[in-house]
């Protein structure tokens, strides 16, 4: 590999080879034999031109336009400019920008810091780094559809919801039986209640509680589901909580027939005066037994939760999650490009300072967070500059992932600004209005940038 | 490499060598943790573009069926078949548009910026520091901000749709990042070279071409492979520039994102044929354009 993802990064100062004082004079001060002033205009014109007719007029064409209606034609003043601060649409989207400006820079800083950090501490730092530099390279149309792709609600599509409801499902024992009930009738000791089903009268040890419980569709049914067994006798309350249900017909309700399969993951409660005593789960037969539990007068409950739905995930891309969903993107495509500023920036840090601190007994949080980040101070401000201005302008990412539908809760100043000038809305008046309030949200950076690059060349 | 600070902090031992050995165990333990969290990082940062391939590679009932991650099980359902009914659609000519105005721009570029970098950087005339600083100011205009006033302007001259209206949009755009980049580079040519020149009598535009542009290869690299992949990837300025004929790849599928479902399939393939080539380019130039990023945004 070249150099320059391994870590050996000259500072980034340096890369230009210009922003160093010294070379930046000599054109000035050693100024004998060069053209006249003639040859440099020709030189200067095709720049001069594109940047005038293409950059600079349309900036003082949009301030006089923004002050025009959408036809051009009425002057209504500030008018375009206060619809943008009062118009109920225009306020979501202003939130949203304020939502990715604060949260989207600090999240890529951070990242690309500990990214940095931790490829420092790796063999295979180089190949990390072009895996996570290489979204720099795609366009955020192809990252836009990556994500449309991660972000599908089914589990059983989308990436995310499907590592979620793994997870999930990893963690919590309980087997979901939604639209499951039990049998009623005279006969059954059982009765729905409150959406759980309870016994109607007190368990008695040593006597089997039978939960007959039908409606459970094929599809939820475990495969380790095995023929249900009343519990083997002992002390203690026990019982049984099977599938009342004999396929092909047949069968006694309510009793255990010996091909009736048990309920496995059942989560069941003993109460005593309302308070839980005891809690046991269905082993693959649909038995349960509470064990150690004193004597006394129980109710045996299974409680709500046996009969949700199973966990199917987030829905990314509802009007709720649509904004963070899309951050997500964006923080993917860009903690590469804040990586490896940063690593060049740590490269430059001289070994000395943190050793010499380490040497005194700082442990090495200390070292990283009085030495190490300090001197990072001015790329971390660069990199979280430079996200600022990349969140300021986010157009791509929010027109791609967000589908049609939640577009007015995901909207963003930029990708308004196209929607009521081109994408339908047919108000250039308030584009304008748009493109100009834009700009002077990067102006503050405009001057940042001026400011340092006169500080830094002269 | 640099695993020297993590691994071997050679004060530590010699100041306080009690603390040696259990050192190098919490070492060990913690580096088996980074190794872990990194692989996963890893794998966060390279599965959703490999969910992209796999799902290009299905046909749209598969994909509507089941996960790609299924193709563990049965790689058997891979086929080229997306990508075959892609040739001769709508996408082959978006893809010629896109190497159409890309390339162009590209060009065009840098001819105009290295002039006028040239002169920015070893020309005396009356006003250069202040045209230069406001070449650093334009590095960060939105280009929201021009894009109804050109689309005015395009609809008087006829060029509203075509690709040399595209072309020059671009063109302009890239120039102040351009300018900026390559003066910074041709300052440090040493001042001694040029004056051998021009004592020589050399007239400017030969020294331009015979000494100033071979000697800035390396940022010219830079700046040609920032410039492609940021035309060759934007669709903003397609989008109100370029009408359905002269379409890039960009805007061509942002059309058929509206029925995202059943349009998977040209969606997918799309999409991977459009980053393949930017992905080629960042591995075979990944120096150049990791050179350019850091030039550009030390602005």
């Amino acid at each position: 590999m070249t150099e320059r993802l391994d870590g050996r990064q000259d500072p980034p100062a340096d890369t230009a080879g210009g922003t160093s004082p010294g070379p930046a004079d000599t054109p000035r001060t050693n100024r004998r034999l060069g053209p006249s002033p003639a040859v440099a205009i020709v030189f200067l014109l095709p720049a001069a031109l594109l940047l005038g007719i293409w950059v600079v007029y349309p900036i003082v064409y949009s301030i006089f336009r923004s002050l025009f209606d959408s036809a051009g034609n009425g002057f209504v003043g500030l008018g375009n400019y206060i619809s943008i601060f009062t118009d109920q649409g225009m306020l979501t989207t202003i939130r949203n920008n304020l939502i990715w400006v604060v949260v989207a820079p600090i999240v890529v800083t951070t990242l690309g810091l500990i990214f940095a950090v931790l490829t420092e501490r790796i063999k295979w730092a180089t190949a990390f780094k072009l895996i996570v530099f290489m979204p720099m390279a795609v366009s955020l149309m192809a990252a836009g559809v990556i994500f449309r792709l991660v972000y599908e609600e089914d589990p059983d599509k989308g990436l995310a919801n499907a590592v979620l409801t793994t997870v999930h499902d990893t963690f919590s024992s309980s087997q979901g039986y939604p639209e499951a009930r039990p049998r009623e009738g005279d006969q059954s000791q059982v009765a729905a209640q409150d959406g759980a089903i309870v016994t109607k009268q007190p368990a008695q040890a040593g006597q089997p509680v039978l939960i007959p419980i039908v409606g459970v569709k094929p599809d939820v049914m475990p495969a380790n589901a095995q023929p249900a067994r009343p519990p083997a006798a002992g002390d203690g309350v026990s019982g049984t909580v099977w599938f009342d249900f004999t396929p092909g017909g047949g069968g006694q309700s309510g009793a255990v027939d010996g091909t009736e399969k048990g309920l496995p993951g059942m989560t069941v409660e003993a109460v005593q005066n309302g308070q839980v005593a005891a809690t046991a789960t269905t082993a693959e037969d649909g038995s349960f037994r509470f064990a150690g539990l004193p004597a006394g007068s129980y109710v045996v409950r299974l409680p709500q939760s046996n009969f949700e739905a199973s966990y199917g995930g987030l829905t990314w891309l509802g009007p709720t999650l649509i904004t963070p969903a899309i951050i997500g993107a964006f923080v993917w495509v860009w903690a590469g490009f804040a990586m490896v500023l940063i690593a060049a920036g740590l490269a430059a840090i001289p070994r000395d300072a943190l050793e010499a601190a380490r040497i005194d007994g700082a442990s090495e949080w200390q070292v990283f967070r009085r030495i190490t980040v300090p001197l990072l101070s001015p790329v971390l401000l660069v990199v979280f500059v430079t996200m600022i201005i990349n969140t300021l302008k986010v157009f791509d990412l929010v027109f791609i992932i967000a589908p049609a539908s939640v577009q007015p809760q995901a909207n963003v100043v930029a990708l308004e600004m196209w929607r009521v000038s081109f994408g339908g809305g047919n108000n250039q008046g308030l584009g304008s209005a748009l493109a100009i309030f834009l700009l002077i949200l990067v102006l503050p950076f405009m001057i940042m940038n001026i400011r340092r690059f006169r500080r830094e060349d002269t | 490499m640099t695993t020297a600070t993590a691994t071997a902090p050679k004060g530590l031992e010699t100041g306080a060598p009690r603390r040696g050995v259990i050192g190098r165990i919490v070492d060990r333990v913690g580096s088996g943790t980074v190794q872990v969290v990194m692989v996963l990082l890893g794998l966060f940062w390279l599965v959703p573009t490999v969910g992209l391939w796999v799902v290009s590679m299905r046909t749209t009932q598969v994909n509507n069926a089941e996960g790609w991650w299924t193709i563990f099980t049965k790689p058997a359902e891979l086929t080229i078949q997306n990508y075959a009914n892609l040739l001769g659609s709508g996408f082959t000519t978006s893809f010629w548009n896109t190497v159409l105005i890309t390339v162009p721009t590209t060009v065009l570029v840098i001819g105009i910026a290295a002039m006028a970098a040239y002169a920015f950087a070893w020309m005396d005339f009356p006003g250069r520091d202040l045209g230069f600083l406001i070449v650093v100011g334009l590095l960060i205009v939105p280009i929201q901000i021009a894009l109804i006033p050109v689309a005015s302007l395009y609809g008087g001259t006829g060029i509203f749709g075509s690709i040399p209206g595209v072309v020059l949009f671009h063109v302009a755009f890239g120039l102040p990042f351009a300018i900026f980049l390559l003066r910074n580079f041709f300052v440090g040519i040493p001042s001694s070279l040029l004056e051998a020149a021009r004592m020589d009598g050399a007239p400017e535009w030969k020294i331009f071409v015979s000494v100033v542009f071979p000697l800035g290869k390396p940022a010219i690299a830079s700046l040609g492979i920032f410039q492609f992949l940021w035309v060759w990837n934007d669709m903003l300025i397609a989008l109100v520039f370029a009408n359905t004929d002269n379409q890039p790849m960009t805007k061509y599928l942002q059309s058929q994102m509206r029925q995202f479902g059943s349009n998977v399939d040209i969606l997918s393939s799309g999409a991977f044929l459009s980053l393949i080539i930017p992905l080629v380019l960042f591995f075979a130039f990944q120096r150049y354009f990791v050179q350019g990023m850091m030039a550009g945004s030390v602005k």
